[in-house]
Parts: structure tokens; sequence; C-alpha cells
């Protein structure tokens, strides 16, 4: 009674050609932050020798360790369709704790860092807990435990600050220190980095993430443990979050309760300039860590080029609009060569 | 136009009985008034100034400006967009009246400018969301550190301080007879005029239908990027219009005013219960949610509460009020179910069709 | 059958289960067995519970009343994932693919291959995906997102899904709604692999002789009762659709006279680069013209550039002689043109709101003053057009998430129809849709265009074309390559054209 249209066996040629431009839109995004991060560093080179000078070099890399920490935490959040907008707050905690711990005493760095994992740990499975078992929205329940967090941190430092001088050489040493021109600091970002990036992509685990934010629905038929997962990111971002501030404190010295305020926003939009979807499923933590490095390396430029400081927000903000608009563009752009050309290859839409 | 040989009706399809539905109290924004109702009552019992016209008076004026934001950010929220940018558009709108009365412009001319930059910085905003394709949240935290800095560049590190009271005693006094403040009774009008939208008119049908499946509501012939560009507009309009307020209320003008106040608005609109993912809320859950926040923010510094415990009682808040209508949720559901597997599936109720009565709002 | 397979206990099997939501009785009392090696179809009205049930089976729905049986033993599944790790693979009716993902990521979600310290073998996956495409005979890319791909792709994943791993038993919930004849055909002969290696088969589908040609029993519900089970073989399609609806059926494609008027839409040399070319047509009043082709040829894009969705890079599209401005759905709706879409999840329907809003959404500005929204408006609308196209449903205050496949699709007919347009353009407008109610919607469709409304079907069934269809164009890859009267439009002169095999009267490409 019903007969359909046949189709010929379909073509299998055009497939090698159109899927190399594939890759490459969606690489896109990594590569043209990459391009605008070297663009601003020549630039700002040029016109200051100084801003590559051994120093230099050495004040880029360690301003942006601590941000891409927390911008690699966080993509794994986002990728999964939620966010953490207390990691500041956990950041600003886990200085201040750790400076607390290490208050004039000549406690040991890794006791530090684990603590800081420790805290931020405590607060992550807090958090991942309300959102995967109490199934409530990720941006309502995280801004909650901002404010949650950052009371407790305000109410327990009372004010007080704690000075670089109480803090023991060995951890100082950790913030300061560096192996051939690299400073611990970035090493052990690009440590977490690599290693939270092969997560993602070699396991099986990881790669439900992404299927996760990508249709929830989808990957709870597919048999996914969708609320054990979850729960598992949140802890994995708030481990990185402590740990950032454990650095922080080795980093700076001094720590008030103030530390790292605000910070969730910057974030955020280092992970979304480096190409992770707010809307999940999509995005890698290179990308995120490109971002970070991009949003660090234009503060760090404006100093440099001698900008009035008054202008520095205003073109701080400019440029990360200018970077988000011309990625666009380059994506929308690409896609619809893409459908030309592959229309023009053979068979229809 | 005969289609079906016999229209019977809905077939398989019994209306639900006129019935007191319980699950409408769990329903958030309900859930949120009531607890204003008690904070409110428990406020009103246990301190003795809480419930005076002064006080009143003087917490209502407090959100005031919290309040004119947040409208517009329920139907973008609504809508599935979120505007963080506000609060620095606001610091904007104040260094900007600073800077002009500085120079000797009148107030009849500040405002009308002040007001344009803040609709020029609402349709930045629309323009780079439709236009360009990019996601609101990622945009706006752009223009979030942009108008900030403008601001900065306005107006650097100084305070303009002297306006005169003709304006200033516009934003700080009563309506006569009254223990409303003028900008709230505005802020009142707006709320209606808002509810109004987003409630019974077409609008606001589309920013249902926008924020929870654009495709659709563009393939149903809604304008989605006109709306969308209009509802940034606003928004920038009011968080402007907020800027003279709070410039006008505190008599100061400065580039950080408002610094951070875009995270207290966004922790309103969402405790009263406005899904963050858009599709879903009431602008009465926003208006409770904003109310609770500024009571309890007032009775806890009537009551000597320390700065940071204030702020760890709004977390918990926000916190409880999505976690306790989950709870509540899922005990009940689990004991339908288990009462249906016991066996005693519940009869059908009895057809009866009831045009016109709607038990959903939204 | 043999005799040995009745002694076996079954497979898998339901026993007495019903299942409720809210006020919605789904199933009631109804049991089921599936056999080893054996093929057996489920088959029911939109709404009769066949969905329910397969969910039931494959532990998404836990039963309110009786149990589920493996191999004779009652179990409790916990969710999908139990189902799996008993052999059990499933098609759900609407795809549930992640559209980030890769083609060959989607099929081994959770389950890919590994290799040293749990690492996941990913030559491997994307190798095993090819061999899955070659055995069901298309070429899809393994590393292609699945994002775009078009609904019988994504079906496509999905059975590569269900086939990558050695089931034991096989649930399919309209696999075959967006195929085209080749597929199905692969489809079954990789199916009937699979039975003759001794898997037991569950099979759905709304086209009746895909039940016959690959089930041995079907199994009929009403309403979420059990009403049959019985060998396929001594049955005809009129007892099964008797069984199905209740009643005798009335013509499947009743086409009424019509008086031909004037042009309504017409169409010149509309272009969208690289997805169609200089397609030129006209629909009148009165006519049913029938947009035909292979999947993939261009259709459903030219809808859309007419409709305004999508923009043309050039051409024209006049409605009643007026112009249409470019990209402006509203525009086109004003002028009086409907678009039913093909993809009714994402474009036809906001899901999660109610039956009422979603009819209510395209006459916003009729349902009161002064951009007011009246409710008793929207509701009259909504009751209105429920009630012309027979929707089954609970409350016009439900979510139409929760209304069955076809049931969806009426609320977007309705929700069309209710604009009162001049000309209607529908895109596969019958898919997923029971006999019962393709007769209706078809007569609904004629009824229409005895009424004066030109229409512009879409669709892949092709005796759907045939019965309904005034003149029937034919596109291939992006061209309008034939124009085909009733009279002449044979399977034979259509599928030529489709195929590119020869271009028959009017146009040449
Ligand atoms: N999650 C749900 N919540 C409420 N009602 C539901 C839900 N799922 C299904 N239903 C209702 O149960 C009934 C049976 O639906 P089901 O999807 O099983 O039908 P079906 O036989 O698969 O129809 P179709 O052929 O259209 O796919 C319908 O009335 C539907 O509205
Ligand atoms: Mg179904």
């Amino acid at each position: 009674m019903t007969t359909t249209l046949q189709t010929p066996a379909p073509p299998g040629a055009s497939e090698r050609s159109s899927r190399s431009l594939v890759d490459t839109v969606f690489r896109a995004r990594e590569i043209s932050i990459a391009g605008a991060l070297v663009l601003l560093v020549l630039g700002t080179w040029l016109t200051n020798h100084r801003f590559l000078s051994e120093q230099g070099t050495k004040d880029l890399m360690l301003n942006a360790s601590i941000l891409v920490l927390l911008a690699v935490g966080q993509s794994v959040v986002v990728i999964t369709r939620n966010i953490d907008l207390s990691v500041g707050s956990v950041v600003g905690l886990s200085a201040f704790a750790c400076g607390t711990f290490v208050s004039d005493t000549d406690r040991n760095a890794v006791l530090v860092l684990l603590l800081g994992m420790g805290i931020g740990a405590v607060c992550g499975l807090v958090n991942g807990f309300l959102v995967s078992f109490g199934r409530v929205p990720a941006l309502v329940v995280t801004l909650g435990t901002l404010y949650i967090i950052q009371g407790i941190d305000h109410w327990w430092a009372h004010g007080e600050q704690i000075n670089a001088s109480e803090v023991p050489e060995g951890v100082l040493d950790l913030g300061s220190g560096s192996v051939i021109g690299l400073p611990y600091l970035s090493l052990i970002a690009a440590a977490v980095l690599v290693a939270v990036a092969y997560y993602l992509r070699s396991y099986r685990s990881g790669r439900e993430l992404y299927a996760i934010g990508s249709n929830p629905d989808a990957a709870r038929l597919a048999g996914v443990p969708i609320r054990r997962r979850v729960l598992t990111a949140y802890v994995l971002c708030g481990t990185i979050a402590g740990f950032a501030g454990a650095l922080w404190l080795a980093r700076f010295g001094t720590v008030v309760a103030d530390n790292a305020h605000g910070w969730e926003l910057t974030v955020v939009s280092a992970v979304v300039v480096g190409g992770v979807a707010i809307v999940g499923g999509v995005g890698t933590v290179w990308g995120a860590a490109l971002g970070a490095m991009l949003l660090t390396t234009i503060g760090s430029a404006l100093v440099v080029l001698k900008v009035d400081p008054f202008w520095e927000d205003a073109i701080t903000g400019a440029l990360l609009l200018a970077a988000i608009t011309a990625d666009r563009i380059v994506n929308v752009r690409m896609t619809r060569a893409l459908r030309k050309r592959s229309a023009r290859h053979g068979h229809g839409a | 136009m005969a289609m079906a040989p016999e229209p019977t009706g809905p077939a398989a399809g019994e209306a639900a009985p006129i019935a007191f539905e319980w699950s409408r109290l769990l329903r958030w924004d309900v859930a949120v008034g009531i607890l204003l109702v008690a904070v409110f009552a428990t406020g009103a019992g246990s301190t003795s100034d809480f419930a005076s016209s002064s006080n009143l008076s003087f917490a209502l004026n407090d959100i005031a400006e919290v309040g004119l934001i947040a409208l517009p950010m329920t139907l973008l929220v609504v809508a599935g967009q979120i505007d963080l940018s506000v609060a620095s558009m606001l610091g904007l709108a104040s260094s900007l009246v600073g800077q002009l009365w500085d120079a000797g412009w009148t107030f009849e001319t500040i405002v009308p400018v002040v007001l344009v930059v803040g609709v020029l910085g609402g349709l930045l905003n629309g323009w780079l969301v439709t236009s360009v394709g990019l996601p609101s949240l990622a945009v706006t935290i752009g223009t979030l550190t942009l108008f900030r800095g403008l601001a900065s560049v306005v107006l650097g590190t100084e305070a303009v301080t002297q306006f005169p009271a003709t304006y200033t005693d516009w934003v700080r006094e009563d309506v006569p007879g009254t223990f409303v403040p003028y900008p709230i009774a505005l802020f009142a009008v707006v709320a209606v005029v808002t509810a109004v939208v987003l409630h019974a008119t077409g609008v606001g049908r589309s920013l249902y239908a926008i924020g929870s499946q654009e495709d659709a509501a563009f393939f149903a012939g809604i304008r989605v990027r006109r709306i969308k560009l209009v509802l940034f507009a606003v928004s920038g309009l009011f968080a402007a219009f907020a800027g003279i307020v709070y410039t006008l209320r505190y008599g100061s003008a400065r580039a950080d005013n408002g610094l951070g106040l875009e995270m207290v608005v966004i922790a309103s609109v969402l405790l009263g219960g406005v899904d963050f993912n858009g599709g879903r809320g009431t602008l009465g859950g926003a208006v409770a949610g904003l109310l609770l926040i500024g009571i309890l923010k007032n009775l806890l510094t009537l009551n000597d509460v320390t700065n940071e415990v204030q702020v760890i009682v709004t977390g918990l808040l926000l916190v409880l009020s999505v976690l306790t209508p989950r709870l509540v949720e899922s005990v009940t559901t689990r004991r339908q179910s288990r009462a249906l597997r016991a066996g005693d599936a519940p009869t059908p109720p009895p057809p009866s069709p009831r045009p016109g009565l709607s038990t959903r709002t939204g | 059958m043999n005799k040995s397979d009745s002694v076996r206990p079954p497979v898998l099997a339901l026993r007495g289960v019903s299942k409720s939501f809210g006020a919605v009785r789904a199933l009631r009392d109804v049991s089921l067995e599936l056999h080893a090696g054996e093929a057996h179809a489920l088959a029911g009205e939109n709404g009769a519970g066949k969905s329910t049930l397969i969910k039931t089976l494959a532990g998404v729905h836990r039963p309110d009343v009786g149990e589920v049986l493996l191999n004779g033993e009652p179990v409790v599944f916990h969710g999908p994932k139990d189902a799996r790790d008993a052999g059990i693979a499933v098609i759900y009716q609407e795809p549930t693919l992640f559209p980030d993902l890769t083609i060959a990521e989607n099929i081994f979600m959770g389950r890919q291959p590994r290799r040293s310290l749990g690492r996941i073998d990913h030559r491997a996956v994307r190798r095993t995906t090819g061999e899955l495409m070659r055995r069901l005979g298309v070429s899809l890319d393994a590393d292609r997102l699945a994002r775009g791909l078009s609904i019988a792709d994504q079906q496509i994943v999905e059975i590569a899904k269900a086939l990558s791993f050695d089931a034991r038993v096989l649930i399919m919930d309209e696999p075959t709604a967006a195929l085209t004849g080749s597929e199905v055909a692969r489809l079954f002969s990789v199916v009937e692999a699979l039975r003759a290696e001794g898997a037991a088969v569950l099979f759905i589908s709304h086209r009746l002789e895909e039940i016959f040609s690959l089930c041995q029993r079907v199994t009929t519900l009403r309403d979420g009762r059990w009403i049959s089970s019985e060998p396929v073989a001594g049955l005809t399609e009129d007892d099964l659709v008797r069984r199905m609806v209740g009643r005798d059926l009335d013509e499947l494609y009743p086409k009424q006279q019509t008086t031909i008027g004037q042009v309504a839409l017409s169409v010149r040399r509309l272009t969208r680069e690289g997805v169609f070319r200089d397609v030129s047509f006209e629909v009148r009043r009165g006519e049913i013209v029938a947009l035909a082709g292979l999947v993939g040829a261009g259709r459903t894009e030219v809808a859309q550039a007419v409709f305004g969705v999508d923009r043309a890079d050039a051409g024209e599209v006049r409605v009643d002689g007026r112009a249409l401005p470019p990209a402006s759905p509203t525009a086109a709706m004003d002028a009086g043109l409907a678009l039913v879409p093909e993809d009714r999840r994402q474009r036809g329907l906001v899901m999660e709101m109610s039956i009422e809003r979603n009819i209510g959404l395209t006459g916003l500005g009729s349902l009161g003053r002064g951009g007011l929204v009246r409710r008793a408006l929207e509701r009259g609308r909504a009751a209105d057009w429920a009630a012309r196209l027979q929707l089954k449903y609970n409350r016009l205050s439900d979510s139409v998430e929760v209304l069955s496949g076809g049931n969806q699709q009426k609320v977007v007919l309705a929700k069309w129809l209710a604009t009162k347009p001049s000309v209607l353009i529908v895109d596969e407008p019958t898919r997923g849709i029971d006999v019962g109610t393709k007769a209706e919607v078809h007569r609904a469709l004629s009824a229409l265009a005895a009424d004066g409304l030109a229409v512009l079907m879409i669709s892949s069934d092709l005796p759907e074309v045939l019965g309904m269809a005034d003149r029937v164009l034919v596109m291939h890859e992006g061209l309008l390559v034939a124009e085909i009267p009733r009279s002449e439009a044979t399977e034979e002169s259509v599928m030529a054209a489709a195929t590119g095999r020869n271009t028959h009267s009017g146009r040449a490409a």
C-alpha cells in the first residue's frame, strides 16, 4: 500500500573534502583565539620590548596561571550544561584558610595545597550534591553558595589580613620560583590543563560529560549516570578552585577575605571567550585556557602600553567583545562556505 | 470548512475535576510569596520598629534601583536571555549625571541624555545578541566591563555631590499620605504594566515561546529578533534610570556606584522562580523574591545582624528556595507512585470541560 | 514457528501491566510475549500506548501494576541501563542524539571500546562505526557531528546504535517513519539477519504493509487496552485496521473534486546558494500540489525559503499577486501563508508549552484587543481545533510534551489551520500518523482545498502524493526537474524524475 521513494545507492564521494573543512570550522575557535593572543603579544612587544623581557614573560605567565586553572575547572562544569558561580568565593575562602593555617609556622607547601584542595572539594561536593541530587538550577544554587561561602569567609576573617611575612618561605617559593624560566605556578597549571584535557577526551566518563551537556534526556536513555557525573564535575571544579586558592597565597603572600571577589564572571568570560558553549556539550579546556590567557594578557598589555588606568576597563571590555564578535563572524562565514561547497560536490542539501 | 465528521470533543481527553490543586502550592513563586508574608509577620511581631511606616518607607526605597532593573530583567530571563551589564550601566549613568551637572547642564537636559545613553547601551547588547548571534551571557559580561570602564573614563575616581534638594527630595520622599516613596510608587506602576505585558499579551506569550524554544517561536512568525532587541534596549533604559535615582538618593555621583548590583538583581529574579533557562516564571514571583531579599535585609539590620551573616542568609535563602519545592515534590510523587503500585490506580475523573479556566499562569 | 520455541519461555514479556500518567491511563492490563527468532509487531492508533509499552520494556518507565519478565523470571529495571545490560536494544520514536558529538560517539556513548588504562580506543570506535554504516548500506561519515543531520539520517544513527551491540531483543518504535524505500529494505534485511540468529524483535509502524512483510505476530492496542495478539498470516490489512480503530475505515485518499481558481502562490527563480537553484512554480486556489523528490533533494529548504525562515539568495515569492519581503515569516503569515514544518519537536511546537498556548501562538494578534490575549478566546480557539482534528488529550493546559507523536502533529496542524491561511505548505504532514488519522488529515486537506485553499504538500509517501495531488512537482538535487499532471502521475514517472533518470515534461534542468 505504501511505497516510498527509492534512493539510488548514495554517492560516497565528496566526504573527505568537506570533512576537513568541518574540522577546521570547529577548531577555528581555538585557532582564532590563539591568533588573537599572538597578535596582542607581538603588537605590545613591538611597542615596548620590555613586555617580553625575562621578567615580563614570567609575569605574563604568572598572571595567567591562576585564571587558567579556574577556567579549566569551570569548563568541566559548563560542558555539562551547568555553571559554578561560587569559584571566586571558594578561592577567597581557601586562600584565607591556607593563610591562617601557615601563618607564623613553617608548614610544608604540599600540606597547604592539600588543605586548599580539601576545602575546594567540600565546596564542590555541596554544589554538586545540590545540583545533581537536589535537581535545582545550577545558576541559582551556585549564586547562593557564592554568597554563603563569601559570608563565611568574611565572618571568619573579620577584616583581618595575613601578610607575606607570616607565610613560610617554602610556600612563597612555590609562588615565585621557576625552572628554566618557567614559573612553578605555570607548570602546575599546564599539568592540570593537560590532565583534564586528556581525561575529557579519552575516558568514557569524560565523554559522558559532553553527552550530558549536549542532550540530557538522550544521556539518560543511553544509561549515563547523570547525577554521579555532574557531582564529579563540581567536585573537580571545586577542588581546582581550592587548589588555586592555595596557590594564590603562595603567589601573593598577602591575603584578605576579599581575594578573588567577583572573579566568577571573569572566569566565566574566559571560558566563553574560549569557545565553551554556555549551553553545554561544546568546547575544550584548551580553548578555555587560551581564553583565560587572552584576558590576563590584555590586562598586562594595557599596563605595559601605559594606557591611562581609567581607560583600562573600557578597553578590556571592548577587546573582549571584539574577540567574540570576530570569532563568531569567522565561524558563520566558514559554515556558509561549507554549505555552498558541499552542495557543489554533488547531492543536494 | 467541515473537517472531522463528528466533532465529539476530546476523545480520550477528560478534563480534570475542578478541585483545589495542592500542586499549585508547591509552585516556587507561590512558596516565595508565602515565605515573604511569613517573614513580614515574624518581623512585625518580634521587632518593634519593623512595621513602622518610616522603616517600611526606608526599606522599600532601598530596593528601588534593584526593583526597577529587575522588571525588564524578568522579561529577559523569561525569554532565555540575561543582561549582566545593568549595574555597570547604572554606574555609567551616575557618572554622566555627575559630569554633566559639574559642567553646568540643567537636570532637564541631563535626564533625557542619560536615558538615551542607556537605550544605546542596551541596543549595543541587543545588536550583538540578535545580529551577530552571540550568547547574551557572553555579550553582557563584555559590556559589564565596557560600561564600567566608560564610567571611570567619564568621572575617574571623583565624586560629584551637590545636587539640588528639589531633585533629591523627589527620590527620598513618600507619596503624600503613604509610606511609599516616589521611586517605589513608580516601580509599582511599572511592575503592574510589566505583569500585564508578560501574562496577558501576545508579546508575553511570545517571550515564553522564545525562552523555551526559539526555533519554534520563529517558525510561528514571532519577530524573535525585534523582541529581543527591544528588551535589551528597555533593560538599558531602566538601568540608566536607576542610575539617576541612585545618584540622587545617595546624593553622590561616582563611577563605582552600584558595583556588583547585577548579582542582587539576578538573585531576586531567580529567587522568585524565574527559570534561568527561559520559558518559565512569573512576574509576581520575581517581585516577591525582590521584596523578600529587601525586607529580610532590613529586618536583619534592625536586629544588629552583621553584614557577613546577612550575606550568608541571602545565600541560604536562594538555595532553600529552589531546594524546598523539589524536595516536597519528590516526596509527594514517591508517595503517589507507591500508592499506584499498590494497586489502587486512580479512577479517571469525570469529564467536565471548563473553558476559560486556566490553572497555569506560567 | 517451530514447536520448541513455544516451549521455551519468552525472552521478554509483560504481564498484566498498567501505567498511568496523572489521569491518562496509557496502558491498562496489557500482556505481551516476545520470543526468540520472532518478529512481533505492535499496532495501534496514535496515543494507543505503544511507546509507553516500549518504554516500560526499556526500563524508562516502571509499571504501576504488573511485571516485566525476562526469560520467564520477573525483573525490575531501575533504568535504561539495566535493560541494556540485559541485552535489550531500543530505538525510540524520537531520535535521542547528542547534537554536539560525532556520529561515532553517539553510537558508542558509554560503551566505547577501550585500550590500556581504560582509555577510549578512538580508532576502534571510528572503524566499528564505519562497519555498521556499511552493514546498513549508507555512507554517513563517522566523524560528522549529529547536529544538522536530516531526520532520516538521525534515524539511521539510532538504528546503528541499536545494532552496535549484540542484542537479544531489538525494539524499534517507528524506525521507518522517515526512511526512504531502499533504506527500509536494507533495515529489514539487517533485522531479518538478526532474527535468524535468534534475536527477538518488537516493531512498531503505522505502515501496515511493513508489518505484514517483516513480522510473524501482531499485537494490537486500543486506548491503552490489549485487543488481540495473533499470527500475521491469515490477517488482512482491513482486519488489522478494524482491530486498531474499532470500526471500518473510510477511504484513505478522499480526494474531492475542486474548481481550480486564481494563482495563489507563485514562486519565481528562487535560489539559495548550494541548496536549491532556480525553482519556479505556481499553486492555484483549490489545488493540491505535491512536491516530491528524494530525501535531501531540497524540498524542505524550498518551503522554508518560501515562508521566509531561510533567506533566499535570489528570486521572488508572490502570494495572491503581492510580492513577499524576503526572509520575514511574519510578513508571509500576514499574506496568508502557513508552513507546517517537518521537524515538529524543534520547529513545529514549543514542547513545554500547553496545547492551547501552542495553538494560540500563531494568532496572538487576534486573541483580544490591543495586543492583549483573552484566555477564553485562546482556549476556545484551541478547543475548536482540537475537536475538529479529533485530538486526544487530557487537558488543554497540559504541555504538548506528553502527547503521543501523532497527536503532536495534529496540534501543529491545528495551530496553522487556525490562522485561516490562503496558502498552506505542509512538510511531511502524515509522518508518524496512524491510518485513521492519516485519512482524517487527508480529508482535512481535501476539504480545505475544496474551500479554495492552495495546498503545497511535501511528501515522501508516494501513494499519498499520487492519491492527493492535482499536480506533482519533482525535485532532484536542488533542481525542479519535472511537473507532472495528475493524469500522468504514476509511481514510475515520479520515481524516474526523482532519481534524475529522465526529465519528464515541463522544465528541464
Ligand atoms: N510522560 C507522559 N506524561 C503524561 N502523559 C503521557 C506521557 N507519555 C505518554 N503519555 C500519554 O499516554 C498516552 C499513550 O502515549 P504513547 O506515546 O504511548 O502513544 P503511541 O501509541 O506511541 O502513539 P503514536 O503512534 O502517536 O506514537 C497518550 O495519551 C499520551 O498523551
Ligand atoms: Mg509512539
